[in-house]
């Protein structure tokens, strides 16, 4: 494919702007640049272009993307229609607070209904995405055990399976990280963890459904060991698709949450963000949400307000108000009903799937959550096929590839796929990717090197990563 | 009542079996009952017409603007149709992070396009695929100039202030300090930073400096001066840049800085409530800034046949790999924004994007000259060098003029104090919007 840059013609225009009415103001030359580069294109060149590029990537619209952790689920397009209407996407986020009483009036309802859904007193929708979420939520537990002069509470506790956000947010908050292995059974090991707890833990990060796509189901003892330590609980949200409305994570003793409403609640990835990171909270920690909240006065104007003992801003605004907008809108379509019946539907799909590939991939003898890990070590040891063979070989098939690697333990889980259907796929497409996957599975028997070699259909074969990181073109550096 | 499943009641019941368990709620055996869900406080489910119904209606009260006369981070500029049109393709927008590099060349090589319009226009060597927000980006920026023994990050007080507080609330719990240098102590000179009085603040604690351009007040800074006294005194420099003003003002890189960030939300994004916009990064290749930036970055390679392509690159530098030893946490982006960004900047191209720039400054310009024709002045007057934002001094209450200028149907500028007021012109603004607001300023 062609760059945009290669596109490019001298003096070609696209996109033209009102005359200038009034006289031209020239910047002081000492301030000017010399030149600019940037391409030259008609809007035809621009639309063939972008829909080049747009033929080759695939979304959840292109077909199956069982990618786990990352909820791959249906993007309404009635959401999209709704975020883009004037009355939202044209309102500047410094008007005066009378002018946007509808936009504060929708994010106090959406996090009235996401405080009820987790069981949370308190909600911020600032965060722009799971990790930042995370960020934040840390700052309120480092801000709640700082305000009762706990100072020396300076660990958190993360478990081996945690996603990589969980550590690197832990740090990027001031604290010192503790690795806590997982039992046989893939959950918290309890004796490591009454172990690890102290007067230094400040609180324990945990995903429930765990990111092996189970239910933790010591979670009350827990919650009884961290909290009788006086550390807090923080809940990663990012696997909240499979329980919501089922259980909620204020029930089983979490204080911290934060959700993805780029994941459970269905609003697009974009290929990569924009998201949306809510982070909610018991009633202790509310008073040092970020600023500004949004409160409601006596004659039920909503207005902005700054928590008592705020950790202060964490973005420039109030958030990604437009994710949010479409968030809402599945929250409102669903409903209370609506919303159990997804996450009853995810686990369903998840766990027919499971029960269709067990036999051969491995995974955990127990009912599995949205999601399953199977385990591919024993078929790369006996045909030297790995779970990156299987994931490019479907690509070929027209399937998103599962998680690879993802989560790792070193000796214990090293070769996997991790599987998340969604609650919005339908049988028919389930049967194919299973069909898919065990025709792989013989085949890696038959012909490992076809599979090693794959993706074979697609415009580009494997890259060549390790040139890449080698000698970085991190930018065209041709003339246009 | 829509739930966007796509399962027959006879599929479920085929699954059931092939699961054995009788109905879907068995699956969740592992739950302790105690702990499961009474009813929840939700409103049921809707129809589609009913939400579409019920969710104008919040739409409907919140005041749009005719004309929208004030910046201060969020910029009303015009957005050609082709972009809305080509970026809500669903290949874009239901993509995942693309990690499977071969299905996922559209999506990579419009990061790597990005990439090169951010280095373009910054003057630097390498971007990252974009961070949440300009004031997000200013703070990871700070941390990747953070030493041992230089924790010390000085800020003047005419930078966006939202920045200064993220700033502070990302950084303050690593022992690093964020030191305001107020104007009312002579660091602030006719708007712009005071070069000599910066450099005795510098000492050999200070990390680096973080200046914006143009600033706060719109005034465009002596960068270069800033830089070169920066440099010379050991420590490094960040530039927050509103990048619609670098189609015509020198680049970062030109007068000298380290690191370049900025929010690119002017290129195509509404202004949305405050989001999403565009957190961009850009540094050089051969600074150790490089191997701290936070971020996905796409590189160039090739395939096994020699065919170039594009894949995420220099990961070692990420939370999925070093874990509590990345840079930074950052995972999901705000890549949608950044192919919005693109596709506006490859929309306008080299001569609309000039034109764009020239036609804000040139209204700011006339705007502000039309505005003080009363008793209304200047606040900065000994500084004609403001690029599309300015700030007026009056003897009538800020908010009477924002009220006033409501009922023309003008969103005037932002009340920045009781009397003063920071405005900004677009190209979206007529000049018959301004001669209105002239006519209310000349009375004010
Ligand atoms: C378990 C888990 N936690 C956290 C995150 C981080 O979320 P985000 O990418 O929105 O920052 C992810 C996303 O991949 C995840 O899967």
């Amino acid at each position: 494919m062609k760059l945009i840059f290669e596109r490019s013609r001298k003096g070609v225009r696209c996109a033209t702007i009102r005359p200038l009415e009034v006289s031209t103001y020239s910047v002081e030359k000492k301030y000017l640049r010399k030149e600019l580069a940037l391409p030259e294109v008609a809007e035809v060149d621009l639309a063939r272009h972008y829909t080049e590029l747009s033929r080759n990537a695939f979304g959840v619209d292109s077909g199956f993307y069982p990618l786990g952790s990352c909820t791959m689920k249906y993007n309404p397009k009635i959401n999209e229609e709704l975020a883009s209407l004037p009355g939202f996407s044209r309102v500047h986020p410094r008007q005066e607070v009378d002018t946007v009483q509808d936009s504060l009036h929708l994010m106090a309802d959406l996090s009235a209904d996401l405080m009820e859904l987790t069981g949370m007193d308190g909600m911020t929708l600032q965060p722009c995405a799971g990790a930042h979420g995370e960020f934040t939520g840390l700052l309120l537990i480092a801000a709640y055990h700082e305000s009762r002069k706990d100072t020396k509470r300076t660990k958190i506790l993360v478990p081996d399976t945690a996603h990589g956000t969980n550590p690197a947010s832990a740090v990027m908050a001031g604290f010192e990280v503790v690795n806590i292995p997982s039992n046989a059974e893939k959950g918290v090991d309890l004796d490591a963890l009454r172990a690890a707890v102290g007067p230094d833990t400040a609180a324990l990060m945990l995903t429930n459904p765990t990111t092996l796509g189970l239910f933790e189901k010591n979670i009350e003892e827990i919650s009884k060991i961290v909290h009788d330590a006086g550390g807090l609980l923080y809940y990663d949200g990012a696997n909240l698709n499979a329980i919501m409305g089922v259980v909620r994570p204020g029930d089983m003793g979490f204080d911290v949450i934060h959700l993805n409403l780029h994941k459970t609640f269905s609003t697009p990835h974009g290929g990569g963000g924009p998201g949306s990171g809510p982070v909610g909270c018991k009633a202790m920690l509310a008073e040092f949400l970020p600023k500004p909240s949004i409160v409601k006065d006596k004659k039920g104007n909503y207005e902005f307000s700054c928590p008592k003992n705020s950790i202060g801003k964490v973005s420039t605004f109030y958030g990604n108000f437009a994710v949010m907008v479409k968030a809402f809108a599945y929250v409102r379509t669903l409903g209370s009903d609506g919303i159990k019946e997804a996450a009853e539907h995810a686990v369903l799909n998840a766990n027919y799937m499971k029960a269709k590939l067990e036999d051969i991939y491995p995974t955990e003898n127990r009912y599995c959550m949205h999601e399953f890990v199977v385990d591919i070590q024993k078929l790369k040891d006996q045909t030297g096929v790995s779970a990156k063979d299987i994931a490019k070989a479907m690509i070929d098939k027209g399937i998103h590839p599962p998680t690879m690697y993802f989560p790792h333990i070193p000796g214990v889980i090293d070769e996997s796929l991790m599987i998340e259907p969604t609650e919005t796929e339908n049988k028919e497409t389930l049967d194919e990717a299973i069909a898919v996957l065990r025709e792989l599975y013989d085949l890696a028997f038959k012909d490992a090197k076809y599979l090693q070699e794959a993706p074979h259909n697609m415009a580009i074969s494997r890259p060549d990563e390790v040139a890449a990181a080698r000698k970085p073109i991190v930018r065209f550096e041709g003339e246009y | 009542m829509s739930n966007y499943l796509s399962i027959t009641e006879q599929e479920e019941k085929e699954m059931l079996e092939a699961i054995g368990v009788s109905k879907p709620s068995d699956l969740y055996a592992d739950i302790p009952i105690s702990l499961k869900n009474k009813a929840l406080k939700i409103a049921p489910g809707k129809s589609q017409q009913q939400v579409m119904e019920e969710i104008e209606a919040y739409a409907k009260e919140n005041v749009v603007f005719d004309s929208i006369m004030r910046g201060a981070g969020a910029y009303d500029h015009y957005v050609p149709s082709v972009v809305r049109y080509l970026s809500s393709r669903s290949e874009f927008l239901t993509a995942y992070t693309p990690y499977q590099a071969e299905m996922s060349q559209g999506i990579l090589q419009s990061i790597f396009e990005f990439q090169t319009m951010i280095c373009s226009l910054t003057g630097m060597e390498v971007a990252n695929a974009s961070v949440y927000d300009g004031s997000s980006a200013a703070a990871e920026a700070a941390f990747m100039c953070v030493e041992k023994n230089k924790k010390v990050i000085l800020v003047p007080e005419n930078v966006k202030p939202e920045v200064i507080e993220t700033m502070r609330t990302y950084l303050s719990r690593r022992g690093i300090e964020i030191k305001v240098l107020k104007e009312s102590e002579g660091y602030i000179k006719d708007g712009k930073v005071d070069t000599q009085m910066l450099e005795k603040a510098i000492n050999e604690n200070t990390a680096c400096v973080y200046i914006e351009q143009p600033n706060y007040y719109g005034i465009i800074e002596d960068a270069e001066f800033v830089c070169d006294m920066a440099h010379h005194k050991g420590t490094k420099v960040i530039m927050g840049c509103n990048p619609m003003t670098l189609a015509l003002l020198r680049s970062p890189a030109d007068c000298g800085a380290d690191i370049a960030v900025g929010d690119a939300q002017p290129f195509g994004l509404s202004v949305s409530f405050g989001g999403p916009y565009l957190g961009f990064m850009a540094t050089r290749v051969n600074k150790d800034t490089m191997r701290r930036m936070p971020g996905r970055i796409v590189g160039q390679t090739t395939d096994g046949q020699g065919n170039r392509c594009f894949v995420l690159t220099l990961q070692g530098r990420e939370q999925h790999i070093r874990r509590e030893k990345a840079m930074s946490n950052i995972c999901s982006n705000q890549a949608h924004c950044a192919l919005v960004a693109s596709m506006y900047l490859s929309a306008m191209g080299k001569e609309g994007l000039k034109e764009v720039a020239t036609t804000c400054t040139s209204l700011a310009h006339y705007a502000a000259q039309q505005f003080t024709q009363g008793k209304a002045t200047l606040k900065y007057p000994n500084n004609n060098d403001f690029f599309h934002e300015f700030i007026t001094v009056t003897p009538t209450k800020a908010e009477k003029i924002v009220e006033k200028c409501a009922k023309e149907g003008v969103l005037a500028g932002l009340p920045i104090g009781p009397n003063e007021i920071l405005w900004c012109m677009t190209e979206k603004v007529r000049k018959s919007d301004i001669d209105k607001v002239a006519e209310i300023m000349r009375r004010a």
